[in-house]
């Protein structure tokens, strides 16, 4: 059994975060120089806490498998970032804010966390704008706000489709600027291997050169991980095609707990798969359930141009199923439902396909195009480029993808693992979402997490180990490369038959029927012994030319695929152990009459933490309990 | 869909490269080009051959990865967008198709189509921010920013890095790259305090990258995926020639962390 504890700080959930920091560790800013900490990725949560960091004066040494940090794939998010600031006097406020979020993940999130997000994502804004983010702004000069799916305010702050890349980019420029002071050493193109743990203290990194191929490792006092999700598990996904687990995976076969592997999010509106021959489906921004309508012909096989559909053939399903938040359901609500249509026979792509249409008709009629297109032009310009349709004249059509992990590494009020000196941050660690994360949290989530909350808890641990460096000939971290070297020899030795796309596909579509959008245990089952036997497929038969001692793809991919082929197995475990329906994990065994989650507060109410307990030995389980005070279990509706 | 493709390929930076043909059948037209060079790379592994190395990740045309030069343009047929997007339909079917990596002799090459770009990195760590530390900040609704400001900052700010831009110049300038991120700053109120020494400091780093100078073929302008335009450029010029004219300011230094 680990053994856990999240550290959540006494007293009344508004004072919780600014007692805590009354009350944790600091180190001074004479001292500062003498630790180095290891920021691996360079997203949005990577190059804040890197940043942050550096510029308080630790010795930071950051890597990315880019070849330039400024390319992490939160460069991609598009729609925008939640700040209860209530600009709108619509209402809103930190707890609304917290509300949302704990209520949008189902229950599962630990609301000390959550609200703690809330209370910071003002600062989020602040910090931006100080660095030069290009917010969109009203005619008065004032910032600009939208709204976003599972909420009833306008807290959505954006850059046109891009406000990802105009976010990282102010905090990949604050990168920058520490690399001009010298405290921060980029490490672009290198891919982590293994985490060396010392006396069960993270002590340092292993990593492969992406160039040279050469094994390297890395001493430091502390180790954050900010390497993202793992939704590529599926193949399909809208994550970059490079996006992987490896960098949590390793962390987690050295000891650390992995929390909610099953919560997985399917974003509801991405381009449908074409064709065997894709491998990256793309996201059309939430934004665009702001002004558009999501509908399917009311007539099975209904195959009129979509234009001449009149308004009493169309099911308007979501506005028709939950007139409150209408378009603006949650994500899981939104996906399962286009899943439910298509099921029964709705699609409109007929017997090619399925997808539903998302309608600017009434918008562009409302608006004008001129508006819609200074609203969403870039996005509207993306789905014409991909598919040859243009959205202004005829609807999108889109279908659900997977998109975010809400799960991932354990970690403790102050972003640390179990493994002390080991951290995890953003999308890569478990904490904030729960069961399904709301639009426009994960930018949030990153920035806090990297911006204001790791800057200030990582002296808690720093302190107590002033000078106590680890060598960097500690025989550990030959031993580390050795091993490390092993595995890539192993795998460039096996010269079977199957590329490691094939492979990788083929894991992809396993977890897709099973342990995508609806589960159940017979199918987890089935996923399960398809894993073990697709292990076996990989261990025998897998093929990679070329060497090892330069830039290698099919090798970068093969080490990848290894890890989701793990991951997968424990995904599956995970959502067959968890025997309720919430939020995103949607067992068909528990639902209502309408298809909507039925929880099972008294025995899941918590957290699975799952650990590593060797080669192919089943993991074992530990389960943090859940507390919901600041806001009491209520059953979620939209309706 | 068939096409007859000729790829640059070269083991190493010493290396000596060519161009070698390889043949690829029942490609979809609603294939993109990156998923067509997925499927001669799956081809090529079958065959126990090297597959062809470059560079892509997001795939939907931001992160700025993706670097080939098709048929002789950067980023291949077609306006306003990156190679991850260019679709097969953009082709007929029996074409020969000719890729190349990014040339420039700022962009060393490092395997086949793919490059170095760092030199951009260093451009941007020469002034390419605004200093700030994370922290508590002033109210953002306090400093108005006109719209028309803000959306020509964003204009500006919506460069992704690729470095289409220097491939597709004569001259091989990054002057399009470069004034994008002096102008989305010195557009910006925040951007002011620091607005001389960034403009000095980037255009000097850019010529010791070794890049060209612009002598206004806007090629670069026609390449970018982004449509980034040159006006930027003269903006750029015209700041670096205050710039130059004030009195220098000799005391850039490092943050303080103290």
């Amino acid at each position: 059994m680990i053994e856990l504890n999240p550290r959540i700080p006494d007293g009344a959930i508004e004072d919780k975060w600014e007692k805590h920091l009354e009350h944790i560790k600091l180190v001074g800013p004479n001292n500062r120089r003498k630790y180095d900490i290891i920021v691996v990725g360079t997203g949005l949560a990577g190059a804040s806490a890197a940043s942050s960091l550096a510029s308080q004066g630790y010795n930071v040494n950051c890597f990315c498998y880019q070849d330039t940090p400024r390319r992490a794939h939160s460069i991609a998010a598009q729609g925008g970032i939640n700040a209860a600031k209530n600009y709108r006097d619509d209402g809103d406020t930190v707890y609304r804010l917290f509300y949302d979020t704990q209520k949008g993940g189902d229950f599962r999130s630990r609301e000390a966390n959550v609200y703690r997000l809330a209370q910071l994502s003002r600062n989020i804004i602040d910090q931006a704008v100080a660095q030069g983010v290009p917010f969109a702004r009203e005619y008065g000069g004032m910032l600009a706000n939208r709204s976003f799916g599972g909420v009833l305010v306008s807290r959505t702050f954006y850059c046109r489709g891009q406000t990802g890349q105009q976010l990282l980019l102010g905090a990949y420029q604050s990168m920058q600027r520490c690399v001009y002071d010298g405290t921060l050493t980029m490490h672009s193109r290198t891919e982590l291997q293994d985490i060396v743990v010392i006396d069960g203290r993270a002590r340092g990194i292993i990593v492969r050169d992406l160039v040279t191929g050469e094994i390297r490792s890395h001493t430091a006092d502390a180790v954050v991980l900010a390497t993202g999700g793992y939704v590529n598990v599926y193949f399909h996904s809208t994550n970059a095609i490079n996006s992987n687990a490896t960098a949590i995976w390793r962390a987690h076969r050295r000891g650390a707990g992995f929390g909610n592997p099953c919560m997985v999010q399917i974003h509801p509106t991405c381009i449908p798969n074409s064709g065997n021959f894709q491998c990256k489906l793309t996201l059309m921004s939430e934004s665009l359930r702001n002004d558009g309508r999501v509908w399917v012909p009311r007539k099975k096989g209904d195959d009129r141009d979509p234009r001449d559909i009149p308004e009493e053939d169309r099911y308007y399903y979501l506005e028709e199923r939950y007139p409150s938040f209408g378009n603006l359901v949650p994500r899981d609500v939104a996906s399962r439902n286009a899943k439910i249509v298509c099921d029964d026979g709705f699609s409109v792509l007929g017997d090619a396909g399925r997808a539903v249409y998302l309608d600017f008709r009434d918008a562009l009629e409302r608006e004008g195009r001129q508006v819609i297109s200074e609203r969403y032009g870039n996005l509207f310009a993306m789905y014409n480029d991909i598919t040859a349709d243009d959205p202004y004249q005829t609807p999108f059509r889109i279908y659900p993808a997977p998109h975010y992990s809400m799960g991932g590494l354990w970690v403790d009020y102050n972003l640390m693992t179990n493994i002390p000196g080991l951290y995890a941050i953003g999308e890569a660690n478990f904490s904030d979402h729960g069961a399904n994360r709301l639009g426009a949290s994960s930018m949030m989530q990153c920035l806090a997490d990297g911006y204001f909350i790791l800057p200030q808890t990582i002296g808690d641990y720093l302190h107590d180990i002033f000078q106590d460096k680890i060598p960097e000939d500690h025989p550990a971290f030959a031993e580390h490369r050795a091993h490390v070297q092993e595995r890539i020899d192993h795998l460039m030795g096996i010269q079977g038959t199957r590329s490691p796309m094939s492979l990788h596909e083929e894991l992809g579509q396993v977890m897709w029927e099973h342990c995508g959008m609806a589960r159940t245990g017979e199918g987890l089952k089935k996923a399960i012994s398809h894993i073990e036997s697709l292990k076996e497929t990989f261990r025998k038969d897998l093929l990679i030319p070329g060497t090892a001692a330069g830039p290698n793809q099919a090798l970068e991919r093969a080490g990848r695929v290894a890890d989701f082929l793990e991951l997968a197995d424990l995904m599956c475990h995970d959502a067959l152990h968890r025997d309720e329906s919430c939020g995103c994990h949607f067992r068909e065994e528990h639902q209502t009459d309408d298809g909507e989650v039925v929880r099972n507060d008294e025995k899941f109410g918590n957290v699975s933490i799952w650990e590593w307990k060797g080669e192919d030995q089943p993991h074992e389980l530990t389960e943090e309990p859940l507390e919901f005070k600041a806001l009491p279990l209520m059953t979620r509706s939209y309706k | 869909m068939k096409y007859t493709l000729h790829i640059w390929r070269q083991e190493s930076p010493s290396a000596k490269g060519d161009f070698v043909s390889y043949i690829v059948d029942d490609i979809s037209p609603d294939s993109s080009f990156l998923e067509m060079m997925d499927l001669l790379n799956e081809q090529l592994i079958a065959k126990g051959e090297d597959p062809v190395t470059f560079d892509s990740d997001c795939r939907e045309g931001i992160c700025g990865s993706c670097s080939m030069v098709i048929d002789g343009r950067a980023h291949g047929p077609g306006h306003g967008c990156t190679t991850c997007e260019v679709r097969m339909r953009s082709f007929r079917d029996g074409d020969h198709i000719y890729i190349e990596p990014f040339r420039s002799a700022a962009f060393p090459l490092i395997k086949d189509l793919m490059v170095d770009r760092s030199a951009f990195d260093r451009i941007i760590e020469s002034g390419g921010y605004v200093t700030v530390h994370s922290g508590p900040k002033p109210e953002p609704n306090s400093l108005p920013i006109p719209h028309a400001v803000a959306e020509h900052a964003m204009d500006a700010a919506e460069c992704i890095g690729c470095g289409a831009c220097v491939a597709a110049c004569p001259n091989g300038a990054a002057m399009l790259f470069t004034s994008a991120k002096i102008s989305h700053l010195g557009l910006l109120p925040q951007g002011e305090p620091e607005h001389d020494t960034r403009v000095v400091g980037m255009v000097h780093q850019m010529e010791q990258e070794g890049f060209g100078a612009c002598t206004n073929h806007a090629e670069c302008q026609d390449a970018c995926p982004k449509g980034i335009s040159i006006s930027f450029i003269s903006r750029m010029n015209r700041a670096f020639a205050k710039a130059t004219l004030r009195e220098p300011d000799q005391r850039r230094g490092t943050m303080s962390n103290q």
